[in-house]
C-alpha cells in the first residue's frame, strides 16, 4: 500500500520540480512587470487534465511556500467538487495549512470569482482562466491577436461591443468582461461576473490569471488601474440585485446565486459561501461596492 | 532644385515607388518593363509589380489609373493604403508630418493610425473592405472608433448621415452588409471610407462587379461627394469611361510602369503612346 508519507518522499514539494518552479515564477515577475500581458510559459503536466485549474495550480504550486495559507474556491465556494479535489491534492504536495477563512488565507486560488472580502497587501489570487484571450471572439488567428495586443490596435473589440449594444440595447458581455489595464493592454478578467470587476482595480492585492491549457499566464499587480471598455454614453454596469436579500443569511450587496425551489418559487443566496457565514455569524467583512452610473 | 523637387501644392508625392514580389537582383527592373512586354525578371523569375512610380497629386484632384490587368494599378494603390509594403521609394503625404517623413517606413501603429482617419479605400470586392459578421454601422463605426470616437450616440448619428448621403437606407444600418445587394455594399464601402472625412481617397474599381444602372448611380455619388467634399482621389479602373467621367489627369500603366501621363482628356484624344492608342482604339 502507498502510504502518504511515500507520496511526500516521491514528489517534490509542491509536486512540480524546483527548475520548472523557476521558469513559471519568472514568467510571473515578467507578467507582474507588464500588467495585463500575457506571457507564454511551459504549463508542465499536472496529474488532472489540461483545462480543469491546471493553470491555477502551475501558479500556485510555483508561489506556495510551507507557512502558506492556502484557500481554494469554486464559482464561490469553498465546498464545490473542483474546489475540494484540488485543495487536497495542493494539501497532500504542500502540507501547508489550509482554510475557509478567506481574511486568513495567504494564497487563494478560484474559479469564476473574486471574493467579496477586500483583499489585503498579504494575499495573493490565482485565477483559473480558461480563455486568456479577449480577442479570440474577435480574431480567430493568434499570430494576428498577437500583433493587434503589440500594436494595441483594438477597434475591432469595440465594434463588437458596438454591436452587441445595438442588438440587444446594453453591452450583453455577462463573465470575463474586456477590460483595459494600466491604459496599455486589454485583458479579460477570467469568466468572473461583472460583479467583481470593479473590484480588480487599484486592489492592495496581487492578481494571477493563468491559463493552463492555453499556456498563457498575466497579471495585475497591486494598486494597478483596470478599466472595463465603455463608451462615453454606455457605461460599463455590475449585475443589479435590487433589494434582493440573502435567503440563509438575510444580508444583500453581494452578488447572488438564483436557486429555484420547486416550480414556482425561487430563492437567492450569496455566491461567496465564506463571506455568507460571516454575515450569518453577524460579522459583516469590509466590502467595496460599485455603484452604477445612472445613465 | 530642380523641377521635379520642387513645392508646387502637391498633397501626395511618389518617388520611386517599386514593389518587387520574389528574390530581386539589381538588373530586374532594367530587364522588365514595357520595352521587355513583361514583368518577370528573366534571371530570378522575381515579379516587378510595380517600379520606378513618380507623380504628384495636388489637393482636390482625381488622378485616374489605367492599364490592363496585371499592370500594377492595384498594387499601386495597396501599397500607397499601406495593404502591402513596398520594395522601394518614397511617399510624402501632407498630412503626415507636413510631407516631411517617407510613410512608407512609418512604424504598424502609426500607418494603422493614418488609414484609419487620413485615407479611404474602396475595394472591387466589398468583402476586402467590409467585415460581413458585423453590421454596416458597426463597419462605419470601426472607422469611427479607430479614429477616437467612443460615444455610440454620435457614431450612430454619423453613420446614418453618411448612409443618407450615400442612398443607403438608414433603416437597414443594423443589417449585416451580407443581406445587401452589390450596389449597397459598395455604397456601404463608400460611406466607410470617407467616415473621418480624410483628404485622399482610393478607389479600386469599384463598379467594375455592378451593372450599368447601378455603376452609373455609384459613379455619380462619388463625384458628387467628390465635389462636396473637395477629396483628392486616387481612381483605379480598366474602364476608360469610368475614368474620363471621374478624373482630371490620368496615368497609364504597363507591365509596372507608367507609360504615359497628362491631361485625361488628352490621353483619351490624343494618346501618344502606343499601349495607350491601342487601350482607347479598343474602347467600345
Amino acid at each position: 500500500m502507498i502510504t502518504e508519507s511515500k507520496f511526500q518522499q516521491t514528489y517534490n514539494f509542491g509536486f512540480i520540480d524546483e527548475s520548472t518552479k523557476k521558469e513559471i515564477r519568472r514568467k510571473l515577475l515578467k507578467a507582474v512587470a507588464i500588467p495585463g500581458y500575457q506571457v507564454p510559459y511551459s504549463s508542465p503536466e499536472m496529474p488532472i487534465a489540461r483545462g480543469w485549474g491546471t493553470g491555477g495550480l502551475h501558479a500556485t504550486l510555483s508561489l506556495i511556500g510551507p507557512e502558506d495559507i492556502f484557500k481554494i474556491i469554486d464559482q464561490g465556494s469553498d465546498a464545490s467538487v473542483n474546489a475540494c479535489n484540488l485543495r487536497d491534492f495542493v494539501k497532500r504536495m504542500t502540507n501547508c495549512r489550509t482554510t475557509f477563512d478567506t481574511a486568513e488565507a495567504t494564497l487563494i486560488q478560484t474559479r469564476h470569482r473574486k471574493p467579496e472580502e477586500i483583499l489585503t497587501d498579504k494575499q495573493i489570487i490565482v485565477f483559473q482562466v480558461p480563455q486568456p484571450e479577449p480577442l479570440r471572439s474577435v480574431e480567430r488567428y493568434e499570430f494576428k491577436t498577437r500583433l493587434m495586443h503589440a500594436e494595441a490596435d483594438y477597434a475591432k473589440m469595440w465594434v463588437s461591443l458596438y454591436e452587441s449594444y445595438v442588438k440587444f440595447g446594453a453591452i450583453m458581455q455577462g463573465a470575463g468582461y474586456p477590460v483595459r489595464v494600466n491604459g496599455r493592454y486589454i485583458m479579460t478578467p477570467s469568466p468572473i461576473p461583472r460583479w467583481d470587476v470593479p473590484n480588480l482595480s487599484m486592489a492592495p492585492c496581487l492578481h494571477v490569471f493563468s491559463a493552463g491549457r492555453e499556456k498563457r499566464l498575466h497579471c495585475v499587480p497591486p494598486f494597478t488601474k483596470v478599466e472595463p471598455l465603455e463608451f462615453e454614453d454606455v457605461k460599463f454596469h455590475v449585475e443589479d440585485f435590487g433589494a434582493i436579500t440573502c435567503a440563509a443569511s438575510g444580508g444583500d450587496k453581494a452578488f447572488m446565486d438564483e436557486i429555484y425551489e420547486s416550480e414556482t418559487s425561487r430563492k437567492f443566496v450569496m455566491n461567496d459561501s465564506n463571506f455568507m457565514d460571516k454575515v450569518r455569524s453577524g460579522t459583516r467583512p469590509p466590502q467595496r461596492l460599485f455603484t452604477n452610473p445612472t445613465v | 532644385m530642380n523641377y521635379q523637387d520642387s513645392d508646387n501644392g502637391w498633397l501626395l508625392r511618389v518617388r520611386n515607388l517599386t514593389k518587387i514580389y520574389g528574390d530581386p537582383i539589381s538588373n530586374s527592373i532594367q530587364y522588365t518593363g514595357p520595352a521587355h512586354g513583361t514583368n518577370i525578371c528573366p534571371e530570378t523569375d522575381a515579379i516587378v509589380a510595380c517600379a520606378e512610380i513618380n507623380f504628384d497629386l495636388y489637393p482636390g484632384e482625381v488622378l485616374g489609373v489605367v492599364g490592363e490587368s496585371g499592370s500594377g494599378k492595384s498594387t499601386l494603390v495597396q501599397l500607397l493604403y499601406f495593404d502591402q509594403m513596398a520594395t522601394g521609394g518614397e511617399v510624402h503625404f501632407k498630412a503626415i508630418d507636413e510631407g516631411k517623413t517617407n510613410i512608407v517606413t512609418l512604424s504598424n501603429q502609426r500607418k494603422r493610425q493614418a488609414r484609419s482617419s487620413l485615407m479611404g479605400m474602396v475595394y472591387q470586392n466589398p468583402r476586402d473592405g467590409l467585415n460581413f459578421n458585423f453590421s454596416a454601422g458597426g463597419n462605419i463605426a470601426e472607422k469611427l472608433l479607430m479614429a477616437g470616437n467612443f460615444h455610440v450616440g454620435r457614431i450612430r448619428e454619423r453613420a446614418s448621415f453618411l448612409l443618407e448621403k450615400t442612398e443607403v437606407p438608414v433603416k437597414r444600418m443594423d443589417n449585416t452588409p451580407a443581406t445587401f445587394s452589390g450596389g449597397m455594399q459598395q455604397r456601404v464601402q463608400i460611406s466607410k471610407a470617407i467616415a473621418n472625412n480624410p483628404p485622399l481617397l482610393f478607389l479600386d474599381e469599384v463598379t467594375s462587379g455592378l451593372d450599368v444602372s447601378v455603376q452609373a448611380k455609384v459613379l455619380d455619388l462619388i463625384r458628387h461627394l467628390q465635389r462636396e467634399l473637395g477629396v483628392s482621389m486616387i481612381v483605379v479602373s480598366h474602364d476608360l469611361a469610368v475614368i474620363r467621367m471621374l478624373t482630371d489627369r490620368t496615368l497609364v500603366m504597363k507591365n509596372g510602369r507608367i507609360v504615359e501621363s497628362g491631361l485625361t482628356d488628352q490621353i483619351l484624344q490624343d494618346p501618344q503612346h502606343p499601349y495607350t492608342q491601342l487601350l482607347v482604339s479598343s474602347l467600345l
